[in-house]
């Protein structure tokens, strides 16, 4: 495996694209066991399909595309967290209603510019092929921002994750907390989304965390073994996908889906025995 | 001096008033249950102490140096995940947020804090325990501990006796009245159950959409409406 590692390292759009994916499972798990306690699982969902529709039109417009995606991602995530608060609109609808329209303009879009080609296939579904050295330099910063940023808002995380009421009546700006925390989300899913692809990204968000709350019940256990699962994951993934030929994206969430089932089985008999 | 007094208040939601023409004062030491059926504006009154709604007329004071995030909270049982993977010290030293300031990381004082507090819930044994696998007695404790860990003065408690049984029930109430007699912290109680508010209170604030009644226990159980809504039972 260590040989394969190397071979694959001898190619630079490989090493790119093997250190932003690395970086970005890392964001992607770390915020993810907040959001999937939050009950926002969806939103990532959302956010890649809103990616996807700003991604076609910034190539149609011939635009940078992650100069234009990410604060249009960064806005539909303000929005989509406005939503779930608001009574009128309920959260799920709401994220259901955006992403499928977000969708839906980039599929138009998409079809009356280049045609469904081979770029809207990478775009759904991801290409390794796609990081350029601008983008890999840009996901480099903005995914270390992310760590550090998760790092220093650790204590505050946890807080307004496990109850946000009593955080905000002993005087914690959940609002604000929870505005960082969906633009965070919002940047990992739009450095993610190339790579992984829009239909897939959101895997690399909840994966991670649901399969280690399977075992572990401490919430510093869950965010490492989420972190730790995730960089596995993807590692073991793409080696998998280089040496199979298979497309990355979907090889990384299969392999998180045979990490599921057995952090599923190991967890039964954890706590099943007690 | 009061720690809390409320001036002809009223609060609600969306304009509509939940609950009006509030006159009540909480001061130190003081155990304050309020009581009242389901609709009558009780949790819009916790809301409206904690601050997360303010008041639509007449005003709320905190005084006596009471800053707004010196209150402890004890939520509904319900309104804390019960699947939530976290381990007793991490949910107990989340108290000490308001603490944190500018800091990125609990200090040593925090630490401390945090156990201090365990010992005085009797939780200390359960420190690397997950809140998930906690009894329902357990987990106020834990929830406790941590209201304890944000405030030494006020503590507002919403029913938090609901789902428990008639023991645990008994050794909650015992905990809280050492809590307000030893360590002579301010409990304000939202509570359905009028004879353990009568024998645990020092006073009590009736409402019905409106305030009843305000008085000291005594007072109470002089009162007309104190005589109706305990239902004439017999002492024992």
């Amino acid at each position: 495996m260590i040989s394969v590692l190397q071979e694959m390292l001898s190619y630079p759009f490989l090493t790119r694209a093997l250190l932003v994916g690395f970086l970005v499972s890392l964001c992607a798990a770390l915020l993810g066991v907040s959001l999937v306690l939050k009950r926002y699982s969806m939103i990532g969902d959302g956010l890649s399909h809103v990616g996807f529709g700003t991604l076609s039109v910034a190539t149609a417009l011939g635009v940078a595309p992650l100069k234009l995606t990410i604060p249009v991602v960064v806005a539909a995530a303000f929005l989509l967290l406005q939503l779930s608060e608001s009574a009128k609109i309920k959260g799920d609808s709401a994220i259901a209603m955006i992403s499928s329209g977000a969708l839906a303009i980039g599929v138009m879009t998409v079809s009356m510019t280049t045609g469904m080609n081979m770029e809207v296939y990478n775009y759904m579904f991801g290409s390794i092929l796609s990081v350029s050295t601008e983008d890999a330099r840009l996901s480099v910063v903005l995914s270390i921002a992310v760590l550090i940023l998760f790092l220093i808002f650790y204590n505050r995380i946890f807080a307004i994750t496990f109850d946000e009421t009593f955080a905000k009546a002993t005087g914690t700006k959940v609002k604000i907390y929870n505005m960082i925390i969906a633009l965070l989300t919002a940047i990992t899913i739009v450095l993610g989304m190339r790579m992984m692809g829009a239909m897939l990204i959101s895997s690399l968000i909840i994966f991670p965390a649901l399969t280690s709350m399977q075992v572990f019940k401490k919430f510093l256990s869950v965010v490492i073994s989420a972190a730790v699962l995730s960089v596995g994951c993807f590692l073991t993934g793409m080696i998998f996908s280089y040496v199979y030929s298979t497309p990355s994206g979907a090889t990384v969430v299969c392999i998180n889906i045979i990490m599921f089932v057995v952090f599923t089985i190991v967890g039964k008999l954890m706590h099943g025995t007690k | 001096m009061a720690f809390i007094e409320c001036k002809n208040a009223a609060f609600g939601y969306e304009g509509k008033a939940a609950v009006d023409q509030l006159n009540f004062k909480v001061e130190e030491g003081n155990y304050l249950c309020i009581v009242g059926e389901n609709g009558s504006g009780k949790s819009t009154l916790m809301k409206g102490i904690l601050g997360l709604i303010s008041p639509m007329e007449g005003e709320l004071i905190l005084s006596d140096g009471l800053k707004k995030n010196e209150i402890g909270y004890l939520p509904q049982q319900s309104e804390v995940q019960k699947n939530f993977p976290a381990s007793v010290y991490e949910v107990v030293i989340s108290g000490r947020l308001n603490r944190l300031g500018g800091r990125i990381f609990f200090g040593k004082k925090d630490k401390r804090a945090a156990l201090e507090k365990m010992e005085m819930m009797g939780i200390l044994d359960l420190k690397n325990q997950s809140y998930q696998e906690l009894s329902g007695g357990q987990r106020q404790r834990v929830l406790l501990a941590r209201a304890l860990c944000a405030t030494q003065k006020v503590l507002l408690l919403d029913e938090p006796v609901t789902g428990l049984d008639p023991a645990t029930t008994r050794e909650m109430y015992r905990c809280i009245r050492e809590l307000n007699k030893k360590h002579g912290i301010a409990v304000i109680m939202i509570s359905h159950d009028i004879d353990m508010a009568v024998q645990e209170a020092t006073h009590i604030l009736q409402l019905a959409e409106t305030q009843v009644f305000f008085g000291t226990t005594q007072e109470y159980e002089r009162s007309k409406v104190g005589k109706v809504w305990m239902g004439g039972e017999d002492d024992d």
